[in-house]
């Protein structure tokens, strides 16, 4: 455990990178053009962008670690290492049926925090997901694992955040 | 200070490479090219045995005649091979090792630079400093 409490030398941190999120969100959907319906472009933009950043971060970060073991081993260090890095906290839950597909859980997505309870604003989750979607799967696809990352949201008030990770075996 | 120095994408084709200006340069590609079998070998005995097999760093994974080549592989499956001229006894384990690194390091600032595309060849000046550093000088 830390020796300061979770409030102290959090905000600091964290809430630069949720700002960024935010404006880089608005940015993104105020640029395309009026008129024009989001099917799916602005998602996946957020997505790539995402990704690449994903790639960038797993270098970094696995500069110093041992070789992975398998699977789970590179699992294990998204949900405990990569996830500190970036939300300062670790996943929740992780489930799987070790079969390829992996349940991460993230009970306080911290960047679904700042939103309002209540189901109107449920349908615009996903604008709020498709950056961390694109992360994990370019901090996957930087470690040779092919994905498919979806994420939901089940609950607001208590910004329950459930990742759902399919992946394809391509051999 | 090594003769060649080459670093492979996971797909198994050169991100860069850089030999001593001789006229055998295709030599050194080639040497390049047959230690990615060794490499694969000995990346596939992790698992099977614990302890240094963890290790990034995969020493030295043959001897030629004229040079000996090293070997190094990341998290992220890329690897790094240095060759260095067998006369060269006075290079010792140690210092290849922290050649590595350096490389390494330099490696990860050229994935996150945001310029770079993942998967293009490494055209990153600091890069080339880096490596020149590396080889035995010229002439």
């Amino acid at each position: 455990g830390t020796l300061f409490s979770p409030r102290e030398g959090t905000m600091a941190d964290e809430a630069p990178f949720q700002f960024l999120h935010n404006e880089v969100l608005q940015y993104i959907y105020k640029s395309a053009e009026n008129g024009e319906t989001d099917n799916g472009r602005n998602i996946a933009k957020l997505e790539n962008m995402g990704f690449r950043v994903g790639q960038g971060l797993m270098e970094r970060l696995t500069k110093d670690t041992a070789r992975f073991k398998d699977e789970l081993d590179i699992m294990k260090f998204v949900c405990k290492d990569f996830w500190t890095c970036v939300f300062k906290k670790q996943i929740d839950n992780l489930r799987t049926n070790h079969q390829g597909i992996y349940v991460l859980q993230d009970n306080k997505f911290r960047l679904l925090s700042q939103l309002s309870a209540g189901k109107q604003y449920l349908e615009q989750a996903p604008k709020y997901l498709a950056f961390t979607c694109g992360l994990v799967r370019g901090a996957l696809s930087n470690l040779g694992v092919k994905s498919i990352v979806t994420a939901e949201v089940s609950v607001m008030p208590a910004c329950v955040s459930d990742h759902k990770m399919i992946r394809k075996i391509f051999s | 200070m090594a003769v060649c120095i080459a670093v492979i994408a996971k797909e198994n084709y050169p991100l860069y490479i850089r030999s001593l200006p001789t006229q055998n340069e295709l030599k050194f590609h080639y040497t390049v090219h047959t230690s990615l079998d060794v490499v694969e070998e000995k990346i596939s005995a992790v698992g099977k045995s614990v302890g240094d097999q963890r290790e990034l760093y995969l020493g030295l994974l043959y001897p030629t005649e004229d040079y000996k080549v090293y070997g190094y592989v990341t998290n992220s499956k890329v690897k790094f091979v240095i060759v260095v001229d067998s006369s060269n006894t006075s290079l010792r384990d140690n210092e290849i090792r922290s050649m590595f690194r350096k490389l390494h390091n330099s490696f990860t600032d050229v994935m996150c630079n945001p310029f770079h595309n993942p998967g293009d060849t490494i055209q990153s000046k600091t890069f080339d400093g880096i490596v020149s550093g590396m080889m035995v000088p010229p002439g």
